[in-house]
């Protein structure tokens, strides 16, 4: 083991942490603004990736490909509130699990339809296949061009959150729906438009992801639950905590598979060794998870005071 | 406490074509309408667990299918150790006899619930859901990756565990065993109800800082419906490990889960045979419509988001009316 191969992992915790943070972002969002939970935020994910799949594959083009992701992913994002989630911001929790676990089973079967029962393929661009040496190894050029646009895309929504005026009313929205609603601003068109909004930040994360793994139904679920880890840990309804709670999340799953294999090796023999590791490697996140809510039940970066 | 005449005559009724049926289709010979009779008596109570904390004390686990897939490990787990004859962990015999896999599973889930719960029950409301859902995916995660019992592909049960006095291998006895406990649980969680735990834990879910201006702590309460919530569960899914001869990992995915919370809404929240009427709706809908096409879950979803927008109560409240207990 050595020191590249340690940086190399970092910085795909790193790269894994800010796909999860596009993720956790839209979700985190539209709970603080709406005090929604919307299970359907990962078939957006995979929506953003069929389209980006069959967009590219279309047009020959993987950068028009993406921009079709994302937008499908927004406008789905947006007919989904118009019709349905706007109906269930003023029911209880238990009946938006329910109604956004129907949206899964409609959009998923509803991809299938449409795209067929196999996964599909999304090539890296030509652009950015390769490796570009990093002096200590060579490293995915892909992979480094995603932590790249992460990190804009990050900064992009803080400007958007902190200097635009619809990043007041979206705080305001948190602090003080009815107040800003009697200050004349259209409550109804906001909501659908951090719906949208959160909506094609999934679908640009699974879009991106798409090139690095099959682009199949049931892709959506697993991030959407690591996404929640990443809520409650950051703290839910803050873009801060989400920040820090993906790149947590995203560092510690990926360097807790690739050492904890490696130290159990050191004193059982290798193929107890290499099955307990991963066992115990996919449970990491989980744990610091509890231990967060252990010591800051709201996250560590409550939203709501 | 006792519930209405009407939904009373409901309960009844729903008990009494639980059993009709296969005794009809044994007398038919009919085994595959038996066995589905079996999973939806085994389905109804897991959600009988599930409904005691989700419908009764208003807290919504998105993590049930954890402890309904821990159930049927255990009884996996005990089988292939009493086949192979090897003691677990070097220490405890297997069994192939279900009134000692029984105990065994709700032990097992029991003492999971305590930790899930203890955790996730410091908080509410959303945090509840999703931190549930995320335990319940690590214990899912790891049963994927241990290669010990199965890993991905599962825990297969060779031969059916054993029944005193019944053979059940065969469809009849295996649904008169899955019946009876239903049956058995319906009439504890009916008498948890109506004692004063059951008061406790449905005026916990209107208003728990009254509760507590009482002197009584919501956190106890609630932690110990969660742990009975969950033994009934893995008992459950005990009893679906041998019907499907099967532990298998997809018994504790995200997606379980989701069906255990659909079967209850779809029989009616908080009601006490509302899991019966929701399995038999879910199940039937499934044996229906999945046989008319494979894109059956599409219809599914919209079934259940017109339920959730427009039909709230379920079918019991449908026919039993929307009054309920607590």
């Amino acid at each position: 083991m050595t020191l590249a191969l340690i940086v190399e992992q970092m910085l795909n915790g790193v790269q894994f942490g800010l796909m999860l943070f596009l993720m956790s972002a839209g979700l985190t969002l539209v709970f603080g603004v709406m005090g929604l939970i919307n299970l359907a935020h990962g078939s957006l994910y995979m929506l953003g990736a069929f389209f980006c799949a069959a967009g590219a594959a279309w047009t020959g083009n993987f950068w028009l490909g993406l921009v079709a992701g994302t937008a499908a992913a927004a406008a789905a994002g947006a007919l989904i509130e118009v019709s349905v989630i706007r109906r269930l911001y003023t029911r209880d929790h238990l009946d938006q699990v329910l109604a956004t676990f129907a949206l899964i089973l409609i959009l998923s079967e509803g991809t299938k339809m449409v795209f067929g029962p196999f996964p599909l393929y999304l090539n890296i661009p030509a652009g950015l296949s390769g490796t570009v040496n990093l002096g200590l190894m060579p490293y995915s050029l892909y992979r480094l061009a995603l932590i790249g646009f992460g990190l804009a895309v990050a900064i992009g929504l803080w400007l958007l959150i902190a200097r635009t005026r619809l990043g007041i009313r979206i705080r305001a929205g948190e602090n003080d729906r009815e107040m800003i609603g009697a200050l004349g601003v259209n409550i109804r068109a906001l909501y659908t438009l951090v719906f949208a909004l959160g909506a094609a930040l999934a679908g640009l994360a699974g879009a991106l992801v798409g090139a690095l793994q099959s682009v199949q139904v049931g892709m959506g679920e697993p991030v959407l639950i690591l996404a929640f880890v990443v809520i409650v840990i950051g703290g839910i309804g803050s873009i801060k905590g989400a920040m820090v709670g993906a790149l947590i999340v995203g560092i510690i799953d990926t360097m807790g598979r690739f050492l904890l294999p490696r130290i159990f090796a050191t004193f059982l023999e290798a193929s107890q060794a290499s099955g307990l590791g991963a066992a115990l490697a996919s449970m990491l996140i989980y744990v610091v998870m509890a231990l967060v809510l252990i010591l800051r039940p709201k996250g560590l970066f409550p939203a709501h005071a | 406490m006792r519930d209405t005449h009407r939904e009373l005559a409901v309960n009844l009724a729903l008990a009494l074509a639980l059993f009709a049926v296969p005794l009809w289709a044994l007398y038919a010979n009919q085994p595959f309408t038996i066995t589905l009779a079996t999973r939806i008596a085994i389905l109804a109570l897991a959600g009988v667990g599930l409904n005691l904390i989700l419908g009764f004390g208003g807290m919504v686990s998105f993590g049930h299918a954890v402890f309904f897939g821990v159930g049927g490990y255990a009884a996996g787990i005990l089988a292939q150790h009493a086949g192979s004859g090897a003691p677990i962990l070097g220490l405890f015999p297997g069994s192939n006899q279900m009134l000692v896999i029984w105990p065994v599973a709700m032990v097992v889930a029991g003492l999971l619930a305590a930790a899930i719960g203890a955790l996730s029950l410091r908080t509410e409301g959303i945090f509840f859901i999703m931190i549930t859902l995320a335990f319940a995916q690590m214990v899912y995660y790891f049963a994927i990756s241990w290669p010990a019992y199965g890993g991905e592909d599962g825990l297969p049960i060779l031969m059916r565990n054993r029944f005193p006095g019944l053979n059940t291998m065969r469809p009849w006895p295996l649904f008169l065993i899955a019946f009876g406990v239903l049956m058995v649980m319906l009439a504890l969680v009916a008498m948890l109800r109506a004692s004063r735990f059951g008061a406790a834990l449905m005026a916990i879910r209107q208003n728990p800082v009254r509760v507590e201006a009482v002197g009584i702590s919501p956190y106890g309460v609630k932690l110990v419906a969660f742990v009975i919530s969950g033994m009934i569960t893995g008992l459950a899914g005990a009893l679906m490990a041998d019907l499907t001869r099967f532990a298998s990992p997809a018994m504790m995915a995200w997606t379980m889960s989701g069906e255990l919370i659909v079967i209850i809404i779809l029989g009616g929240t908080g009601r006490l045979f509302g899991p019966v009427a929701g399995a038999a709706i879910l199940v039937g809908f499934e044996v229906t419509f999945g046989g008319m096409t494979e894109h059956w879950k599409l219809w599914l979803g919209l079934v259940l988001l017109a339920v959730v927008l427009f039909a709230r109560g379920g079918f019991i409240g449908f026919l039993a009316g929307r009054e309920r207990l607590g």
